[in-house]
């Protein structure tokens, strides 16, 4: 196996808090690689920093042997990284597969955008198709606005992958969302892991983790506490005092 | 230009920059605390400043005293304007939304001031606004010092309301954070109002003292307003320490860039200096490092 | 259905074209030619920010420097009072975009709300350097060469030149809306950081919808230059102006493509009604706030959308879920 994306002692701090100290991570090509650790443990942080949404302080994060530390998010995504969020975030006034369509460009130049219409005859295609396979479909036409929370994740979740990224950042997938979607979503993770995507997954539901992933890293107080295979992670001592004991602390994700 | 010119443009700057920076702070308060500009500030201070002139004309009632009546006035004309028309505004557009409704509503009072004041210009007068006395070897009107001394009392009365008394942490905790505020039992809904009122009420006695200093009609107010703006965008929108500052220093520049420079480019500086400063910080000179909105 | 549209579409082209044909009397003509000339900037300007969010405040910074542009270059290229000027409409909307471009890239690195203050701020800059330098003429304005046609017919070629920059802003918008372009604008006003985190190069898309909103709006600058046949700092720079557009737009529908050209038909024939009636500016403040607090009060959305949900609302109780009317704002 192949490393795909690798973060490298990364540290990030809001004025004193230390969100990340030295967090080191790795995701190999074709696995599902989840993030676990307690609140405030840096999770949502780390991704926007891969993610370009915040600079790190210093360390490396490299894609496919591209160092993609200080690039944009229009960039990161460009170069093959999509992305989800914790709260999703959906264009609300636009429908449905206008939505997706935002998404197909991928790597245009700007001025392209002026000159052509926006949707190609292939896009609407796999715009479609995508929406089909998150099953919301038929809710093409709606204003996007009008879905229900559940919807929203899913729609989130095609418009990441009409760009066809390689690896896809997934924040909470399962959070706030009932059992049948939680186990529909898992199914469609596993689908598209079998045709290549590369997954690396924040979520607080340990079956969800356990069941899905291949490696699972625990993060503890900005840091890389410990990785493993989900039987190895379970049976270490570390990650059950990292649970239990000081996470008193102010949830980071909410501070930044 | 010499010593006297600079030291008496510096004195100037800071007397009246701090009855702007009053006006500022219920600009940034209102701000802070509802996430709403209002834009109608600049004609409230007008309409503060043609009340103290109605009082003073028809009813011969001292500018100072006049504030008695004029403070509560426009403490309920501020809270109408809430109820009515802001605290129906929800959803994403909300800020944006709330500049352009107060602008509709400056622009009604606007043309209520002119059809009931003309737009003939006038001005406030007293015996302390017409007379001066020398400091430092030049000579200042008696109406910047007691206008310098009301901001005073009135910030410190702001400030001692804020950090002194339960309503004043109920507000702070507002500011902070609306829905941490709201989780802990402030009813940020009467927070807002009263605070609306406030942030509206300074102005009737900034608009006494601006009446006193300047001729003034209701279209003065666009001046004053985009003044207010950009003292509290510098100051970092929310921060009553940054329009403070923002505020007097702000004037003061203008008062010396007229005196080294010229007029012409007194009022220019004024714009000019945001221009550049956002341009180096989008935050504001004192604002906080922006938040990103999830 | 969308033949219908274009239908009704040809039907308002028709009357608009009709107009100056029917009615001669030069008062209403005139009326009829400032409706026009706010309806193409009403429109440029809510191909920018109404599809974008970003609502500038300071468009008067474009329709200024487009009548100085106007004035000064028929100054500068001796033409005379002939009507060649015409020809320096486009040099106006050119000269507005030249100046959107540093104007954004200022102004556009703020969040939206502060983006707002800044256009305020920056449009005091322009009023006031007009107002201070010499070569605007300063307070006492500037005068175009006379243009010696006869009262029955003066206002006719102002009047097409302005439908023609209506017609020109209605296309473009229409043209950004079904671009990938357009998109991206409408991707930004829900939520700027998600799309740059799909690929959107936001803060290009940004300066490049405000300057292409720009031309229009100094194109219609220039032709009020001519129209009137001089200008002085203070109403060529005018907040008014900065707010009436966008309270327009907003009014009839804020990023629909008719809000803008029904807001400005609407408010501005109404300004120019009242100002001839009244001859006092204050009714027209009055009434056009009023109309403004209630519109938002009662539809927030503007009449357009509005309109469009009334009537596909009693659309659905007869033909039960069969056609489902998109707002244009979608």
């Amino acid at each position: 196996m192949t490393t795909l994306l690798s973060v490298d002692r990364v540290s990030k701090a809001f004025g004193g808090l230390h969100a990340l100290s030295e967090c080191s991570l790795s995701v190999e090509k074709g696995s599902i690689t989840g993030l676990i650790g307690p609140n405030g443990s840096g999770k949502t942080t780390l991704f926007n920093v891969i993610t370009g949404y915040e600079k790190p302080d210093s360390g490396s994060v490299t894609f496919e042997g591209t160092e993609i530390t200080n690039a944009s998010p229009n960039k990161v995504f460009a170069l093959g990284v999509g992305r989800t969020f914790q709260i999703t975030r959906i264009f609300a006034r636009i429908s449905v597969l206008e939505n997706m369509l935002v998404a197909t460009q991928r790597d245009e130049g700007w001025l392209r955008g002026l000159t052509r219409s926006k949707s190609s005859k292939s896009e609407l295609v796999s715009a479609m198709e995508w929406l089909d396979f998150v099953g919301i479909g038929r809710l093409a036409d709606q204003h996007a606005g009008s879905l229900s929370f559940g919807q929203r994740k899913l729609l989130e979740l095609a418009y990441v992958l009409v760009a066809d990224p390689d690896v896809i950042l997934l924040d909470e997938p399962a959070g706030g969302v009932n059992l049948t979607l939680i186990n529909e979503i898992a199914d469609k993770i596993l689908a598209l892991n079998k045709d290549g995507k590369s997954f690396l997954i924040v979520e607080h539901n340990m079956e969800f983790v356990m069941n899905l992933c291949d490696r699972v890293t625990v993060m503890h107080q900005g840091a890389d506490l410990v990785s493993g295979t989900p039987s190895e992670i379970r049976s270490n001592p570390l990650v059950l005092d990292a649970y239990l004991g000081g996470s008193d602390e102010d949830d980071v994700e909410d501070a930044s | 230009m010499n010593g006297t010119a600079v030291l008496h443009s510096i004195i100037d700057g800071v007397l009246t920059g701090s009855v702007y920076a009053l006006m500022a702070t219920g600009l940034t308060l209102i701000f802070g605390v509802m996430n709403i500009i209002n834009v109608a500030q600049g004609i409230f201070v007008i309409l503060g400043a043609y009340l103290s002139y109605a009082l003073s004309v028809h009813l011969g009632i001292d500018l100072f005293v006049g504030l008695a009546i004029t403070i509560p006035t426009l403490f309920v004309v501020g809270i109408v304007v809430e109820r009515a028309f802001l605290t129906r505004l929800k959803g994403p557009e909300r800020v944006v939304m709330s500049i352009l409704v107060t602008y509709a509503v400056s622009l009604v009072i606007e043309g209520v001031l002119n059809l009931v004041f003309s737009s003939n210009y006038v001005e406030l007068h007293a015996w302390y606004v017409n007379r001066s006395v020398k400091v430092f070897g030049t000579y200042l009107p008696y109406i910047y010092l007691l206008g310098f001394a009301m901001a005073v009392v009135m910030l410190t009365a702001l400030y001692v309301m804020l950090y002194r008394t339960r309503f004043g942490s109920s507000v702070r905790a507002s500011l902070a954070d609306q829905t941490s505020a709201a989780l802990v039992g402030i009813n940020v809904k009467r927070v807002s109002t009263i605070c609306f009122g406030l942030g509206v009420a300074v102005t009737a006695a900034g608009g006494m003292i601006y009446g006193a200093t300047n001729a003034f009609n209701a279209a003065s107010s666009y001046d004053l307003i985009s003044r207010l703006l950009v003292i509290i965008v510098l100051g970092g929108m929310g921060s009553l320490g940054g329009a403070l500052v923002a505020g007097i220093t702000m004037v003061t520049i203008e008062d010396l860039v007229g005196v080294v420079w010229g007029p012409v480019w007194s009022n220019l500086s004024f714009f000019l200096i945001l221009v550049v400063v956002l341009s180096l910080r989008p935050q504001g000179l004192f604002g906080k490092q922006s938040v990103r909105v999830a | 259905m969308p033949r219908l549209r274009n239908v009704w579409w040809l039907v308002a082209l028709g009357a608009l074209v009709l107009f100056p044909l029917i009615e001669t009397n030069p008062t209403y003509t005139t009326i009829g030619v400032f409706t026009l000339i706010y309806m193409g900037c009403a429109t440029s300007w809510n191909m920018f920010s109404g599809y974008s969010g970003y609502i500038n405040l300071g468009s008067a910074v474009f329709y200024g420097v487009g009548a100085y542009t106007m004035t000064l270059l028929s100054d500068h290229l001796n033409f005379a009072g002939n009507g060649d000027q015409f020809w320096l409409i486009p040099v106006g909307g050119l000269a507005a975009m030249i100046v959107a471009v540093p104007v954004g890239l200022v102004a556009l690195r703020v969040r939206r709300h502060t983006f707002v203050v800044i256009t305020i701020a920056i449009f005091f800059v322009f009023q006031l350097s007009a107002i201070n330098f010499s070569f605007t003429g300063g307070t006492a304005g500037l005068q175009l060469p006379l243009i010696p046609w006869l009262e029955t017919n003066f206002n006719k070629p102002f009047y097409y030149a302005a439908l023609a920059i209506v017609v020109f802003a209605t296309l473009l918008s229409m043209a950004v809306r079904r671009s990938r372009f357009g998109l991206q604008l409408l991707a930004i006003r829900d939520d700027e950081d998600r799309a740059a985190g799909l690929g959107v190069k936001v803060f290009a898309v940004k300066l490049t919808g405000f300057t292409m909103s720009a031309f229009a709006v100094g194109m219609g600058g220039a032709l009020y230059a001519l129209f009137l046949g001089q200008i002085y700092p203070q109403f060529v720079f005018n907040p008014i102006f900065d707010i009436s557009i966008a309270l327009m737009s907003i009014f009839g529908g804020l990023g629909t493509l008719t809000g803008p050209l029904l807001g400005a038909l609407v408010l501005e024939s109404m300004q120019q009604y009242l100002a001839i009636r009244f001859s006092n500016g204050a009714y027209y403040l009055i009434v056009f706030g009023s109309l403004f607090l209630l519109i938002v009060l009662f539809m927030p959305q503007g009449i357009v959308v509005y309109l469009g949900e009334w009537r596909s609302r009693s659309k659905a109780r007869r033909v039960e879920g069969a056609l489902v009317v998109a707002g244009e704002a979608s």
